[in-house]
């Protein structure tokens, strides 16, 4: 059975490329090294697929010509005044060029899934600049690791093992070993403690052991140190050596307690975000004394209260490290080709989401012409949505417009938007189906596979937007033709 | 009728593995609508408002309201806080404002949660009926 090697996952922004696949009679059969969403992809993506074009009739989708559905989605976008073109993370860079083209051809809007991610980190970013690095620097050197607001294990699975703690770097050494050695430890405590309660009288029993006696021995330790602020303890905290639980929209706050702390000025308070003063100051210690430290923001910062100013107290954190040790900052970026989509898209107009062209020319104003804000106005008259599933992840109200006027849907599964659409078309799997270019999360552009071949007749994403963007030109030219 | 009592909580939404598995199987699978119709919930909380594990339980906030499975949060202690994976169901109750910048804001959003033995919970067709008409 032929095993294809190398292969690039694209399913999140850790874009791991050492997956070894199957494959037998052209189907995929097994996976190797892959994490659990991977796998899901890799193994299960047939099911729930639609293998030719729908358009709505009577209310219905029903099954059409590829000719048909491209000539209806072309008059759709041709006619629209302000149509939005929305999605592209989850496809290749050569298609979102093309979508590109198409949004310049009908003056439409075009915005990427960093709308609803890092679109505030990418405003903080333009503002403040971000001191940051590859994820190979970060797997061959960090000695310290701040996951804040992110929860790779969930999100990122491999994230930990490839590239920061449980990666053997070649200065820095891999912590696996110690964190077994330290669930045992634990596990073994606590079934100590449970014989214990079983065999003494209820007063003599003591108290299960918990950190708050010796609240830092992890910090203390040698060699990489891993740090997880979250509002929850996740999984990553679990790992951790030292979880930092800060209460709900209080991130800005523990940011410039720590800039503050850098800085040597004196705090007046006992609990910054409920994180008792002297905790921070220890942790303060921690960020100060490593030789190579580096964060990992996630939505935790973008999505509650302060949004891009969340990460703009993280990038001048950051920044004022930097006066005492070497730091760097990394955002998780969810989408496989979500950085891809902004990479793209900057290189095309110069500005990475929410870029409006109903002026001719590309116009750039986050809050206006942002996806969720062009769809809450009610001003879109139609819409394209390319490897994406608004419908499910936007706010109900913003969704509803979307709903309300004609949907074109390029995607390889059905989701929520496409059962809400006039117009769909199935597409093959970019990275499994298809070739490319995706960057991963630190903007290093990996090669995409086609592990093995479409099923007759279903298109790329790139070649769809191609036959729709030639017809919306024929139908420009023949309707300009007519005016004259 | 008698007033059930509600609890007042901040809502959280975000990633869970097994909505990442489910998502990557298929938007419509049924393994990503059992992972994604669901609300994890601080066990003490459950105990307040009377909730068994896998019982229907409506979150409502200024936006929506919504009913989901409760789901006993294996990452306690965290009283008052609720859990919620992204999806069609969150959405029906997450703020849309965005603030100027283009970000509506799906984490940290007042709401409260009461148990709804009585309520059916909505399939993914049924949620989009009622969401959108079609």
């Amino acid at each position: 059975m032929p095993v294809v090697k190398a292969v690039t996952c694209p399913v999140c922004g850790c874009l791991c490329d050492d997956i070894e696949v199957t494959v037998e009679d052209g189907k995929i059969v097994k996976v190797k090294n892959s994490c659990a969403m991977s796998e899901s992809k890799f193994l299960g993506y047939g099911g729930h697929r639609r293998l030719k074009p729908l358009v709505r009739k009577n209310g219905n989708l029903v099954e059409t010509s590829l000719k048909e559905a491209v000539t209806k989605a072309a008059q759709i976008l041709a006619e629209a005044d302000y149509p939005l073109l929305y999605g592209w993370s989850s496809t290749s860079c050569e298609a979102i060029r093309v979508g590109l083209e198409l949004a310049e051809e009908v003056g439409g809007v075009i915005d990427n899934t960093s709308t609803i991610c890092h679109g505030p980190s990418a405003l903080s970013i333009q503002d403040i600049g971000i001191p940051t690095c590859t994820l190979g620097q970060v797997r061959h050197r960090a000695d310290l690791v701040i996951y804040w607001g992110s929860n790779p294990w969930a999100a990122h699975p491999r994230h930990i093992e490839r590239y920061t703690s449980f990666s053997d770097g070649r200065f820095e050494q891999n912590e696996w070993k110690g964190y077994m050695s330290k669930v045992k430890a634990s596990n073994a405590r606590k079934k100590f403690e449970s014989a214990l309660r079983k065999v003494l009288p209820k007063e003599g029993v003591p108290a299960p052991s918990t950190d708050s006696k010796d609240p830092y021995p992890a910090l203390l330790k040698q060699g990489r140190k891993l740090i997880v602020v979250d509002v929850r303890k996740t999984r990553s905290a679990e790992i951790a050596d030292y979880f930092v639980q800060v209460e709900p929209n209080k991130d800005y706050e523990l940011f410039e307690a720590f800039r503050a702390l850098i800085l040597n000025e004196e705090i007046d308070v006992d609990k910054v975000a409920g994180v008792p003063l002297e905790y921070l100051e220890e942790i303060a210690e921690v960020m100060i004394n490593c030789s190579f430290g580096v964060i990992f923001f996630g939505l935790g910062l973008t999505m509650s209260t302060g949004k891009l100013r969340n990460v703009d107290a993280a990038l001048s954190l950051t920044r004022d490290l930097n006066m005492r040790t070497k730091f760097m900052i990394i955002p998780m970026r969810g989408h496989f080709n979500v950085t891809g989509a902004d990479t793209v898209f900057t290189w095309q107009t110069g500005f990475p989401y929410a870029v409006d062209f109903s002026l001719a020319y590309p116009r750039y104003n986050p809050g206006e012409t942002t996806a969720v804000d062009v769809l809450l106005r009610e001003e879109s008259d139609a819409a394209l949505v390319v490897a994406s599933d608004p419908i499910a992840n936007f706010p109900k109200k913003a969704a509803q417009h979307m709903v309300k006027k004609p949907l074109i849907v390029i995607d390889p599964h059905m989701n929520a938007t496409s059962q809400m659409a006039d117009v769909v078309f199935p597409s093959a799997f970019v990275g499994i189906e298809a070739e490319g270019t995706a960057y991963r999360m630190d903007h290093v552009p990996l090669p995409l596979k086609k592990v093995v071949t479409p099923p007759k007749g279903v298109l790329t994403d790139q070649e769809i937007l191609k036959r729709i963007l030639s017809e919306v030109r024929k139908i420009k030219a023949s309707s300009s033709a007519e005016a004259a | 009728m008698e007033q059930k009592s509600r609890l007042r909580v901040t809502l959280i939404t975000g990633r869970t593995i097994d909505q990442g598995v489910g998502k990557e199987q298929g938007k419509v699978s049924e393994v990503y609508r059992d992972n994604v119709s669901i609300c994890y919930i601080d066990p003490s909380d459950l105990k307040k408002l009377g909730i068994k594990e896998k019982n229907n339980v409506l979150v409502l906030t200024e936006y929506g309201s919504v009913v989901v499975k409760a789901v006993r949060s294996l990452r306690a202690p965290h009283p008052g806080l609720i859990f919620m994976p992204y999806g069609p169901w969150a959405n029906a109750v997450m703020n849309p404002d965005t603030h100027g910048i283009g970000m509506p804001s799906l984490k940290g959003i007042p709401g409260e949660i009461q148990s709804a033995q009585e309520k059916p919970m909505l399939s993914l067709q049924e949620l989009l009926k009622e969401q959108f008409g079609k």
